[in-house]
């Protein structure tokens, strides 16, 4: 077509398919790999059971690691991960900024507020909500997520338009708000309080159930569904705002779903995993290196990618210093760091 | 084919545009000049419903702008704006093939529009390049050559607004960009742009609009506008007017 060669594109089939791949492994590694090693064999031989098909008689041990804890630890961790990318993909391309993170919004921040307020008021408000308890942490996490984002969202509009600068600033000082009351709660903590909320601030799959995986599941579908259909606007959104408007994209609504969906997407994932920091800045950015900034395949390479990185971070949180456990957010901020600054330093020459 | 008429405009309380009526023909090219804060980009921004207007109203084929669905509106109206904040590496031809995005005309059509496009634009050396690795000048012909995808193929009923869109090239270039102008303009396209050069200004368009601190300070042919009192008045410079001797446009001369 063009009269000079051109530097042909990413080879996008090849490099989804090895992304396909490498999430396989690691959820096989997931699966297999703990205090308990379980041998391939043993991982097929139960998988009928898992899904509910086993034979009668008792489950054996391996069916009762697989489906009681690793399975939904395994599950968990793909969700945090591609959610987290999901949505960190979005708010760049919501802030046309290839460095923003998808806590800017107050998500997080909110998140850990609503967190602390459970941890630490927790048996007050138990009291009041008994049958909430169990869930107490998780849906006080994600109301606080959702209700910090919608206030950020409020400041940031004018006259019906959305001022994604103004947002920006909103949300830094939302952010700074809720860290004062988090450190207020901080204060008020007892030693085991402390200790949770410190472990809560830096993400943690363990104690893994499907009461805490379902909302995240349905959110990181909703999400994995939804965005990809808004590849080409956030393209067009790229060029600017007014530049998306002329191409026939209708921006104020775009905006309005991005916010929506990363304030689901990572007030949920918080809700279930804690503060996992690193995936929603450095996994879109790298896979960008890697395939370019083009969202029709950007999107979906940066869910796979953040599922792989989350679920093998994770692995490495067990095994390390096993039978104790790491928190994930060291994991991912130790794997990560590196590999981003190899890619920065590569990317110069 | 695209016409605004009454338009007022307010910011801050000020006054920017005032009691503007423009009526842009299918086939013309239609020069803004002005001194800088006259108000052009504001009247630009007016005419594609980007500002909200104190007063009047514009009209595209006939059709309030507002009533007009966004992809319908973009297969019509292409818009180039100032300068652009595009701080992603794509690559040279994935910016240009945006320009498609209205369009449900195939892979097939869009790639041979993108590529009659880069040529257009004299960019087809810079595809596989990544946008960020360009200058400046080379940045604007890869924004000019996006909007010529979107509006292609020129035709009767589309609309083209251009917001001084040689500023940054070479001399060859600003006459390549608005001999292409030209030639989208012959195939029935209105195009309404907006320049600083009053040579290139009467060399390429049919007829001139001289704004001066958002009012309509002259309206009409190139002879008619670019006289030496009233760019005296307007633009506080002291210039000789003459006639090209081989074109017969209108040339200014500095004094």
């Amino acid at each position: 077509m063009y009269a000079c060669p051109m530097k042909s594109p990413p080879n996008s089939p090849l490099l989804l398919s090895l992304l396909v791949a490498l999430l396989l492994l690691s959820i096989w590694l997931s699966l297999a790999l703990g205090p308990v090693s379980l041998d391939a064999g043993q991982v097929l031989a139960a998988l009928p059971g898992l899904v509910g098909l086993g034979g009668d008689g008792p489950p054996d041990q391996a069916l009762l690691i697989l489906g009681q804890i690793r399975l939904p630890r395994t599950l968990l961790g793909l969700c945090v991960g591609a959610v987290l990318a999901l949505c960190g993909v979005a708010m760049q391309g919501l802030f046309r900024n290839p460095l923003a993170d998808p806590g800017l919004l107050g998500v997080s921040s909110g998140a850990a507020l609503g967190a602390a307020l459970a941890i630490v008021g927790g048996v007050a408000l138990g009291h009041s909500l008994r049958g909430l308890e169990p869930y107490l942490l998780s849906l006080c996490a994600f109301l606080g997520g959702l209700a910090a984002t919608a206030l950020v969202y409020r400041l940031g509009r004018r006259e019906g338009q959305t001022h994604v600068a103004t947002m920006l600033l909103a949300g830094i000082a939302v952010t700074a708000l809720a860290a004062a009351a988090v450190g207020f709660f901080t204060y008020l903590a007892d030693d085991a309080e402390l200790r949770k909320l410190t472990f809560w601030n830096l993400g943690s799959l363990n104690g893994a159930s499907y009461e805490r995986l379902w909302p995240l599941l349905l959110v990181t579908l909703l999400v994995s569904l939804w965005l990809p259909r808004r590849a080409k606007a956030l393209n067009a959104l790229l060029l600017g705002e007014s530049e998306a408007r002329h191409l026939g994209f209708e921006v104020q609504r775009l905006k309005r779903e991005l916010v929506l969906c990363t304030a689901l997407g990572v007030g949920a994932a918080v809700a279930a995993a804690g503060l996992v920091g690193f995936i929603g800045l450095v996994v879109p950015h790298l896979m960008r290196l890697l395939v370019g900034p083009d969202h029709r395949l950007l999107l979906p390479a940066a869910g796979l990618a953040g599922a792989c990185l989350l679920l093998l971070a994770d692995l490495l949180a067990r095994l390390l210093l096993a039978p104790a456990e790491l928190p994930i957010g060291i994991v991912t901020a130790l794997i990560g760091a590196p590999f981003f600054l190899f890619l920065l330093l590569r990317g110069r020459h | 084919m695209l016409r605004a008429e009454g338009l007022q405009l307010r910011r801050a309380g000020l006054a920017v545009l005032n009691d503007i009526d423009l009526d842009l023909r299918a086939g013309e090219v239609l020069g803004v000049l002005g001194p800088n804060g006259a108000g052009k980009s504001t009247l630009m921004a007016a005419l594609c419903g980007e500002l909200p207007l104190a007063a009047g109203s514009v009209a595209l084929a006939g059709r309030a702008l507002r009533a007009w669905r966004g992809t319908e509106r973009a297969q019509r109206l292409a818009v180039l704006p100032q300068r652009s904040s595009l701080d992603f590496a794509f690559r040279v031809e994935e910016v240009v093939a945006m320009g498609r995005m209205p369009h449900a005309s195939g892979s097939e059509e869009d790639a041979r529009i993108v590529g009659r496009a880069l040529q257009a634009a004299d960019i087809e050396h810079l595809a596989g390049r990544s946008y960020l690795t360009l200058s400046g000048g080379e940045r604007q012909r890869v924004h000019v050559a996006r909007i010529f995808a979107q509006l292609w193929p020129g035709a009767a009923g589309k609309v083209l607004l251009l917001d001084e869109p040689v500023s940054m090239l070479d001399p060859l270039h600003q006459h390549l960009t608005l001999q292409a102008v030209r030639q989208l303009a012959a195939d029935g396209v209105a195009v309404l742009v907006i320049l600083h050069d009053l040579n290139l200004a009467a060399r390429y368009c049919d007829r001139l609009l001289l704004l001066r601190s958002g009012c309509v300070r002259a309206f009409g042919t190139p002879h008619e506008v670019l006289q030496a009192e009233i760019l005296k008045q307007v633009f506080d410079l002291e210039v000789l007017v003459q006639t090209h001797p081989g074109l017969g446009h209108p040339l200014i001369i500095d004094r």
